[in-house]
């Protein structure tokens, strides 16, 4: 990396670790936690959607599943520990069941089968009552204390998430940095010829998934901790679409792209709540912007933009970073 | 016992038959060319060999072992490496990223989730060489969207060497290239060495009959006229074929 | 026993709605190659502007069926208007177009709760239309039968447009094989827009025509368009046939899963289309998803 990069790695770490105390209304606090867990989620939707150009609209079920396994555990009265271990569980087998159905195919295939999975998931969780209380919800009470250490208050829940936010970008860096990321890769640009160099497409796809799906249940764990309840709206296809517009906007297959993009979406959902209640709408036009006109997402779209000016930028509209991969793993 | 064994290979889509019952054996060795006019089925065949595409009848020997039904992400292991028509290469890579990821594709590494894969050095170095056999080795750290047309065949010819194949299929290598990009590609293959089986699809046959020993002219899915260079280009029916009388 | 038959009607009739919503859906994936994200706030819009065409604004007030096909026509032009300024500018790009179509629902779906409201509007049933027809023990609400009959004239009319007249011939060769149809002259991206104001007219008409049964009410869109993803995946893109039986099946499972096993509805009713997609994923009649 170059010297400037690290210093601004650094620059930005010391921010991080330091946010509570310049930052100091709690309201500010709790957006922060909340950008960092969304960071997280938008992280694993970004590992398919940038890295394996396979976009999911149904990752808020993933999400939710965790979410519900969680506050469904603890409401019928199990430890913090066991509950989030068996969320975690109950979350990766819901991901590999998701992924051997999604890559039945590839392309708009597996956007359909992913966005009709995630709508019978929010059927379940609205429908289901005897399980998820349907609309009304479940209510989780407290949090857990790692160490003996108390979460309870902003300030303290806000170093926890960061805690895992940053194990989980050292982790994400190092994947995509490795063997298996480079594949990944190369089965998003070309399936066939990955084939053809003796890659199992396929396996490769279902383990990205399956990496996607932890960080995903990672987040929804944090999720439901933080609002301290779990409803269907998490796993309407509102939420799912709202991820994969913090991955497009901030910039696919970047790492610094989801987290900005999280940053952006949760920011404006917090201030525009405040003054409209049409969120919904600008969601829509937000999103129906960034992809006609800056597909790659704001990350290189600014970059671009800085090093060519507005009208060269406007005018030279490369095809969209989403990835065309039309086909299926032979 | 031969490199390469087809026997009574036969391929349908529909009502149309593609391939009908080609036989072929290739030796050791050998230096083989596939000629025949537009759709006659060259690249389905070649298909067929790779198992991109599952034959409806007959079967594939790969020195000696059938791998009829092994599939086409396994061949490369056992030898097998080829090249397409149209270039389908990782256009957002550079040079040594798009060789690295051919060699990765037969190391058990490729598995691996941890390891940094630029500090790979035995991959990497081994990607350099493979990329100086194609006389690319000065330009090997550029992005593939600034090569030319040319560079990318020679690319493609050096992802297809990296993974020691024991049989090269060859899909149209001339396919699009200028007078002296043709030069560069020829001399890079005349320098294979003979431990490496080369099938080739050409159409242009001008540069090709310089290359081949044997010939196999296909029409219509099969097989009308095989044999040394000579024959085939003495024989009535190649002529017939190509120019319908 | 009347129960039962009442269920059965109510399947057939939901059927019929099914089909209206989801022929245009079916066409526009047949022929643009994406689902579009859209069509259950199309639906949901027609509803609302339909309803209010019959309640009455601004001093006008129309009858139910003359109120349902201007809201079709509204909604046909709104959805125009959408493929020609939006869409267009993403050609073949399928995954940006499917998103377009996602954020156009959302803001679809919130302008509609900007300026109805948050209350269910409920749509009488057209007066002539209000009573029962008895056949021996069996009650037959009018209006559903209704409903039954304009779909299979609808069903009728869209097959006629298909089989018969030119235009159906070119969107069948577009649907088919798009290159070759632009090869032979045909101004696909003409096609485009004419099917998807056609869908979108198709979508708004159902929805209205729905509004007595269902009610107009924000959401309504979410529920309709999955059920619209359920009946293509079952019944293929592209075709008509598909989105016949496909919109029966899923009308069934949907009435009687809803009867008999209300928690576990969504369950029963995406199960065969998960089926589906593992065994056939071009669904029972229709061609390959790519």
């Amino acid at each position: 990396m170059s010297t400037r990069a690290t210093i601004a790695l650094g620059v930005a770490l010391l921010a991080l670790v330091t946010l509570p105390y310049w930052l100091t209304q709690i309201y500010y606090v709790n957006v922060a936690s909340q950008i960092l867990f969304y960071a997280i989620f938008a992280l694993g939707v970004n590992l398919l959607l940038g890295y394996a150009g396979l976009v999911s609209l149904g990752h808020a079920g993933l999400f939710g599943i965790a979410s519900y396994a969680t506050a469904y555990l603890l409401a019928a009265g199990f430890g913090h520990t066991l509950s989030i271990v068996a969320a975690l569980i109950i979350g990766l087998f819901s991901t590999a069941i998701f992924a051997a159905l999604s890559l039945r195919t590839a392309g708009i295939g597996f956007i359909m089968i992913t966005l009709a999975l995630g709508e019978i998931l929010w059927g379940l969780a609205y429908r289901w009552i005897s399980i998820t209380n349907g609309d009304n919800g479940i209510s989780v009470h407290g949090r857990p204390q790692p160490f003996g250490l108390s979460l309870a208050s902003a300030n303290s829940f806000y170093y926890a998430t960061l805690f895992v936010f940053l194990l989980c970008v050292i982790v994400v860096t190092i994947f995509v940095r490795s063997p298996f990321g480079a594949a990944l890769k190369g089965t998003r640009d070309q399936p066939r010829r990955m084939t053809a160099l003796g890659y199992h497409v396929w396996m490769i796809r279902f383990w990205a998934c399956m990496f996607s799906g932890l960080l995903t249940c990672i987040a929804g764990i944090l999720f439901v901790y933080y609002t301290q309840f779990i409803s269907p709206q998490t796993v309407a296809l509102t939420s799912s679409a709202e991820v994969v517009l913090m991955v497009i906007s901030g910039g696919p297959a970047t790492l610094l792209g989801p987290i900005v993009g999280a940053g952006l979406v949760v920011v404006v959902k917090s201030v525009v709540s405040g003054f409209i209640e049409r969120w919904n709408f600008l969601l829509g036009a937000i999103f129906v912007a960034i992809v006609i006109l800056m597909p790659e997402g704001l990350v290189p779209g600014t970059v671009r933009l800085w090093k060519l000016g507005w009208r060269k930028t406007m005018a030279r509209r490369r095809p969209a970073v989403i990835a065309k991969t039309g086909e299926p793993a032979p | 016992m031969t490199a390469l064994t087809v026997s009574g290979l036969r391929k349908s889509f529909g009502g149309l038959h593609v391939t009908k019952g080609v036989n072929l054996n290739v030796e050791p060795g050998e230096r083989r060319l596939i000629i025949g006019p537009n759709g006659a089925g060259k690249t389905t065949l070649f298909n067929l060999i790779t198992g991109e595409l599952t034959p409806d009848d007959g079967s594939v020997k790969l020195f000696g072992e059938d791998i009829t039904h092994t599939p086409a992400r396994r061949r490369p292991h056992l030898g097998m490496a080829r090249t397409y028509q149209i270039i389908t290469l990782f256009a957002r890579d550079t040079i040594m990223r798009n060789v690295t990821l051919a060699l990765l594709g037969l190391s058990k590494s490729r598995w691996n989730p941890l390891m940094d894969l630029a500090r790979q050095h035995h991959l990497t170095d081994a990607a350099r060489q493979a990329i100086e056999r194609v006389g690319l080795g000065h330009i090997a750290d550029r992005p593939l969207a600034q090569t030319s047309y040319g560079e990318r065949r020679r690319v493609e010819i050096a992802m297809a060497l990296a993974q020691n194949p024991k049989v090269l299929l060859l899909d149209e290598p001339y396919a699009g290239l200028s007078i002296d990009e043709r030069r560069d590609v020829h001399d890079t293959l005349l320098a294979i060495p003979r431990d490496v089986t080369i099938v080739m699809i050409e159409h242009n046959m001008d540069v090709a009959l310089d290359f081949a020993e044997r010939i196999t002219l296909l029409h219509f899915g099969e097989v009308i006229v095989e044999g040394t260079r000579a024959e085939v280009v003495a024989d009535p029916r190649t002529r017939e074929v190509y120019l319908g009388h | 026993m009347n129960f039962w038959i009442l269920l059965t009607v109510n399947s057939i009739t939901f059927g019929g709605l099914l089909f209206l919503l989801s022929a245009g859906f079916s066409l526009i994936f047949g022929l643009m190659r994406i689902p579009n994200l859209t069509h259950g706030s199309l639906f949901m819009l027609g509803a609302y502007v339909g309803a209010t065409f019959i309640i009455g604004f601004i001093g006008l007030k129309f009858d139910f069926w003359i109120a349902a096909i201007l809201a079709a026509l509204v909604v046909a032009a709104f959805g125009a208007l959408c493929e020609r300024l939006l869409l267009r500018r993403l050609p073949g790009d399928q995954l940006a177009q499917v998103l377009v179509t996602l954020g156009i629902s959302f803001m679809v779906a919130d302008f509609c709760l900007m300026v109805w409201g948050g209350d269910p509007i409920s749509v009488a049933t057209p007066q002539h239309l209000g009573g029962f027809i008895r056949y021996g023990i069996a009650v037959f609400p009018l209006y559903r039968l209704a409903i039954i009959g304009i779909a299979a004239l609808v069903a009728i009319c869209l097959w006629l447009l298909l089989e018969r007249t030119r235009l159906g011939a070119m969107i069948r060769a577009g649907v088919d094989d798009p290159e070759m149809a632009r090869v032979v002259g045909i101004r696909v991206s003409q096609l485009f827009t004419i099917v998807f104001a056609l869908g979108s007219a198709l979508a708004a008409f159902a929805g209205i025509i729905g509004g007595p049964i269902l009610s107009v009410y924000p959401g309504l869109d979410q529920d309709m368009l999955p059920l619209a993803l359920v009946v293509v995946i079952l019944g293929g893109t592209g075709s008509l046939l598909g989105s016949f039986v496909g919109s029966l099946i899923v009308g069934f499972l949907y009435n009687f899963g809803q009867a008999l096993l209300p928690e576990l509805a969504y369950f029963i009713l995406f199960l065969p289309m998960l089926l589906v997609l593992v065994v056939r994923p071009q669904g029972l009649f229709g061609r390959q998803l790519q």
